[in-house]
């Protein structure tokens, strides 16, 4: 099938692009990316471009060409978050690889990336298999990150090497964090050999205990136990500590503190291999959320002050936060709906993760060309899915719109408002603290795989 | 009058709510001392204590307390681990209702389970301790104690000793005796004080001896032996060396001062014998005390839910 998106606003960071301009789609794959010249810009009207050439190999005839007037629309690389919990093997109560990645285009994400704590763990090949093979009926691509230890024990190390012939593309235990730092030294160094980044969830386990909120006077007051900024901090500094070390590739998940932005961007600094995401709840909501023991608000890491939030976005907006990620991390009604202590942590984040991003495109933290390299080309980047990949499984370039890369692609109207609703979410996960909140910049039309993926 | 039809913490009360409880308390209290402690003021309704943790004292003073008010009393206790395999806990709260409760009087390990529950439910939730957050009817049990021998809280010096980071107890007379006017101290190691309770407006001292200088009131806290040898303290022994309150101590008190104790008590580790014993202790009288309060409780949640 052949796709032409016409006079949309195409954003392609990757090469610079910034312009209106038509995408021609073949294939599944960017036949042609046009831009009108400068001068059209400031016309009233927007000239028609000279069509596109007909006829010989890879032409178009008009039966199986498909048309999207994308005006007034901006056109920017398919979104890629290479954080979320598609729960599958093992909890598909809560999730499964189909709703995921059905969620995941409702977001406008065309890619995703699936933490192994599923069961049984991705700790070995044969998990990874199962899970490339359940994603080829998903509706993106879903990339699987391996745990770093058998088990995620933190023990020994998961066979690396194997488990990337199967499709991981990096590793991290999340949730369960390497404390024994001789382990995450031995991580970091033998992944150098397949190029794969370690991805830390950044907690000092024994500092946290069992805490469940952020530690401070509305922990107190709640009469919740806290988790410490410096639970998370201690362990920035080790992990990069080690990464200077080794020269291993680290990349550290969810910040949420003003400390951690500020070790990461000291780290950079020195030329340390590092690179951070944070979540859209971490520069969208205080500790306050959780007030009324609010569960849909427990996260982990959890939510932190306006002070965090202000170096969060100074860290987006400076590249000291290279991305923006969901950590989408669905659960079942039931298991929210108890005690705030004894319920699980997470917020179902595929679908308003955009929306939310966008805001800080309307506050003048990011340019729309920031918010592209931070949802799309600075995660490919760092997962290696600039270049076609050694895998079969990833089948070209992502992350751009370059001439031969996948047409994944996110077309998004960056005015309409939308309410969230919670219950109409396509994930099965409807635990969000949002709902009811009113975003910006829905993606009206996601491309992945071939298909086109529209709403109103 | 009460506005709200549940008893959460201290927090959500105002001064107003918390004298009206205390003077209502104090008409029951004399109920308590006639030959014919029982009056049919909620004769027909039903108390439910749903305990998710051990406790004898609080549940037995609410269970006697609904009996006083000629209300029927069922107890409902369950171990907070059958629940965590089995039945959630809305459910659970919901049969309780469906069985006709009209007042779910909740102990929970977890903090903001009463909260929860008084979303849920229709009947009035009463919040008889839930993790390290409250336990209001202590506090105003307490308030009602040292109003009656003081014959006022406004002004008074009152300082609590001990576990304060893990007690509900301190919590909410914190909240409670400073809505009503008194100048609060804590006194324990720095171990068992969150730091965030001098932005409250409490004066926080780590020598006992400091503390204690010239108070009207000592509130003792418990101290819970599990938290031995968990990096709060060292020893009971080194804990009471410094923390434990001896007649010594107590005479940098006022002369008038009072001693008070939710209980239970470890003698000889917080508290030494002849204090717990001694003319200054008002200890048992807050156990009876905790009665009449309860009682007003009952009786201003049934008129909110009229």
């Amino acid at each position: 099938m052949t796709i032409l998106i016409q006079k949309g606003h195409i954003i392609d960071p990757s090469r610079g692009i910034d312009g209106i301009g038509d995408v021609l789609i073949e294939n599944g794959k960017i036949k042609e990316v046009r831009i009108q010249n400068t001068e059209y810009r400031s016309q009233k009207s927007n000239p028609p471009l000279p069509p596109f050439s007909k006829g010989g190999r890879g032409g178009i005839t008009n039966s199986e060409l498909k048309t999207i007037n994308a005006e007034g629309m901006f056109v920017i690389p398919g979104l890629i978050d290479m954080h979320v919990h598609l729960r599958e093997p093992g909890f598909e109560y809560k999730e499964t690889i189909k709703t995921g990645t059905a969620a995941a285009i409702r977001g406008g994400f065309t890619t995703v990336s699936c933490m192994p704590n599923t069961f049984p763990i991705n700790d070995n090949a044969s998990v990874t298999e199962f899970i490339i093979r359940k994603s080829l009926d998903g509706l993106c691509t879903v990339l699987p990150i391996g745990a770093i230890t058998k088990g995620q024990k933190g023990k020994e190390l998961v066979e690396m090497g194997t488990m990337k012939d199967e499709g991981c593309i990096a590793f991290s235990d999340d949730g369960l964090p390497v404390m024994n730092s001789l382990i995450m030294r031995r991580a970091l160094e033998y992944s150098k050999a397949f190029g794969l980044p370690i991805i830390s969830h950044c907690e000092d386990l024994t500092l946290s205990e069992d805490g469940v909120m952020s530690e401070g006077l509305l922990s107190m007051t709640l009469g919740l136990r806290g988790i410490p900024a410096e639970a998370e901090q201690i362990m920035v500094f080790r992990d990069i500590l080690l990464a200077e070390l080794t020269r291993g590739k680290l990349h550290i998940a969810h910040v949420s503190t003003e400390g951690s932005v500020k070790l990461i961007r000291d780290a950079k600094r020195r030329g340390v291999n590092v690179t951070a995401e944070t979540c859209p709840h971490y520069f969208s909501l205080t500790e306050d959320a959780v007030r009324n023991y609010d569960t849909n608000a427990k996260v982990n890491p959890p939510l932190r002050t306006k002070k965090d939030i202000e170096a969060i976005k100074e860290g987006l907006k400076d590249g000291t936060i290279d991305v923006i990620a969901t950590d989408h991390a669905p659960h079942h009604r039931d298991e929210k709906l108890r005690e705030f202590d004894l319920a699980p942590s997470g917020i179902s984040g595929l679908e308003t993760a955009l929306g939310l991003s966008m805001k800080l495109v309307d506050e003048g933290v990011l340019t729309i060309n920031q918010l592209a390299e931070k949802m799309s080309l600075n995660p490919a980047r760092i997962l290696g899915l600039l270049t076609p990949h050694l895998s079969s499984l990833i089948t070209g370039p992502k992350g751009t719109l370059a001439v031969g890369s996948d047409a994944d692609i996110t077309i998004l109207d960056t005015e309409k408002e939308v309410t969230v609703e919670a219950s109409k979410f396509v994930s099965k996960g409807k635990n969000t603290p949002f709902d009811g909140w009113v975003l910006k910049g829905v993606s009206l039309i996601t491309i992945s795989k071939g298909r086109i993926h529209e709403w109103q | 009058m009460l506005d709200k039809k549940d008893l959460l913490g201290i927090k959500e009360l105002s001064v107003e709510n918390i004298n009206s409880i205390l003077d209502t308390a104090a008409g029951f209290k004399d109920v308590l001392g006639r030959d014919i402690k029982k009056v049919p003021t909620l004769r027909g309704k039903t108390a439910v204590n749903l305990f998710f943790e051990p406790s004898t004292r609080t549940r037995t003073s609410f269970e006697l307390a609904a009996k006083r008010l000629s209300t029927d009393v069922i107890n409902f206790s369950v171990p907070t681990s059958s629940v965590v395999k089995g039945e959630s806990l809305i459910d659970t709260a919901l049969t309780v209702q469906a069985l006709g409760a009209d007042f779910i009087i909740i102990r929970h390990s977890s903090a903001g389970v009463p909260h929860l529950l008084a979303k849920k439910l229709r009947a009035s939730v009463i919040n008889a301790g839930d993790g390290t957050n409250e336990h209001p009817t202590q506090a105003l049990l307490d308030a009602f104690t040292i109003r009656e021998k003081k014959g006022r809280i406004e002004g008074l010096d009152i300082a609590l000793v001990g576990d304060i980071i893990h007690s509900r107890v301190a919590k909410s007379n914190i909240y409670g005796l400073t809505k009503l006017g008194a100048k609060v101290r804590l006194i324990g190691p720095p171990t068992l004080i969150p730091r965030e309770m001098e932005d409250i407006g409490v004066v926080v001292f780590h020598s006992i001896e400091e503390g204690l200088k010239d108070v009207d009131v000592v509130m003792m806290l418990r101290i819970q032996m599990e938290r031995q040898g968990k990096g709060f303290f060292p020893s009971t022994e080194e804990y009471s060396k410094n923390w434990g309150l001896t007649p010594e101590r107590l005479l940098l008190a006022k002369d008038d001062a009072i001693v008070m104790h939710p209980g239970p008590m470890n003698r000889g580790i917080e508290i030494s014998s002849e204090i717990a014993d001694g003319p200054k202790s008002v200890i048992l009288e807050q156990v009876t005390n905790g009665l009449a309060v309860r009682m007003a409780v009952m009786y201003l949640l049934a008129g909110v839910r009229k």
